[in-house]
């Protein structure tokens, strides 16, 4: 038997963390993803076969939720995104799938996205030299999908001072690249 | 140019892929008799006016919708922007009543 670990998406064995100036940069590696899409006219029940299994209110417009293990955020009508704990929830796209049945179609999405956390107080200064989501007027709790870096990214507002970056993982170097470089060029 | 998404609200236009006539979404019957001349037109024949148009436009980096965008060709203006699937849904509708 081979000898396999898995890597991060940025090909360490070890989640990187840049402090640059007042901004953090953390590598998050430890979350499962998973999306759901309500099949035609089924954005209703999804919803409600969502709350009674897992108490999850689907988030409505831009707008993401968290509840208990699972948090989920808007990314376009009748989608959204479910992410919660790797340890706990590997098998996440299963896990909803079961409880949705045909309502809703589901699909693994654990490695197909890195996500770095940005936590620092010039957060604002930073996003706008990156892309050109309004992130002064986004409160915590918003979810937006917008370009960084050339890349189609998702962000969602954590809190005042902190905003989850979603990127393809394949470009998890250049999305990286683009972050370090504009947190140097606030700090 | 800003477009002003209905569900998001203004978003740059940078975000968005243009595909053409809004007329595309009226796609023939394959299955009727004039298919043949129906899809040639569908395909073929567009007007191109200079002032008001209805396009499609696709939110590709943003929620993924499609869009039915009124322009102005002279002036850029954005006139009305639409979900593609509820204008789909107002047409299919239209055509169930006649």
């Amino acid at each position: 038997m081979h000898k396999l670990k898995p890597i991060t998406p940025l090909g360490s064995d070890t989640p990187r963390q840049d402090v640059i100036g007042t901004i953090t940069i953390t590598e998050v590696v430890d979350q499962a993803l998973a999306s759901v899409a309500a099949r035609t006219d089924q954005g209703a029940t999804v919803r409600d076969a969502m709350s009674d299994k897992t108490g999850l209110a689907l988030p409505d417009v831009g707008k993401s939720a968290e509840v208990g293990p699972y948090s989920a955020f808007w990314m376009g009508p009748d989608q959204w995104m479910i992410t919660a704990a790797h340890d706990s929830h590997e098998l996440l796209a299963a896990e909803l799938k079961s409880s949705l049945g045909d309502k809703a179609s589901v699909v693994e999405q654990t490695d197909g996205w890195c996500r770095f956390d940005v936590a620092g107080a010039a957060l604002c200064d930073l996003f706008e030299r990156l892309c050109n989501a309004p992130v002064r007027t986004m409160k915590p709790g918003a979810a937006i999908r917008t370009t960084a870096e050339h890349l189609g990214v998702f962000l969602q507002r954590l809190a005042d001072d902190r905003i989850a970056v979603f990127g393809p993982r394949s470009s998890a170097g250049s999305l990286h690249h683009g972050l370090v470089a504009a947190a140097r060029s606030v700090a | 140019m800003i477009i002003n998404h209905p569900l998001l609200g203004p978003r740059d236009a940078q975000e968005f892929t243009y595909l053409g006539d809004a007329t595309l979404i009226n796609r023939p019957d394959w299955q009727s008799e004039n298919a043949l001349n129906a899809f040639h037109d569908y395909l073929y024949l567009r007007d191109n006016p200079a002032g008001e148009h209805r396009e499609l436009w696709y939110h590709e980096q943003g929620d993924r919708s499609w869009l039915v965008v009124t322009r102005n060709t002279m002036t850029h203006e954005i006139l009305n922007v639409e979900l593609a699937h509820d204008v789909a849904k107002a047409a299919a509708a239209e055509r169930s009543a006649q």
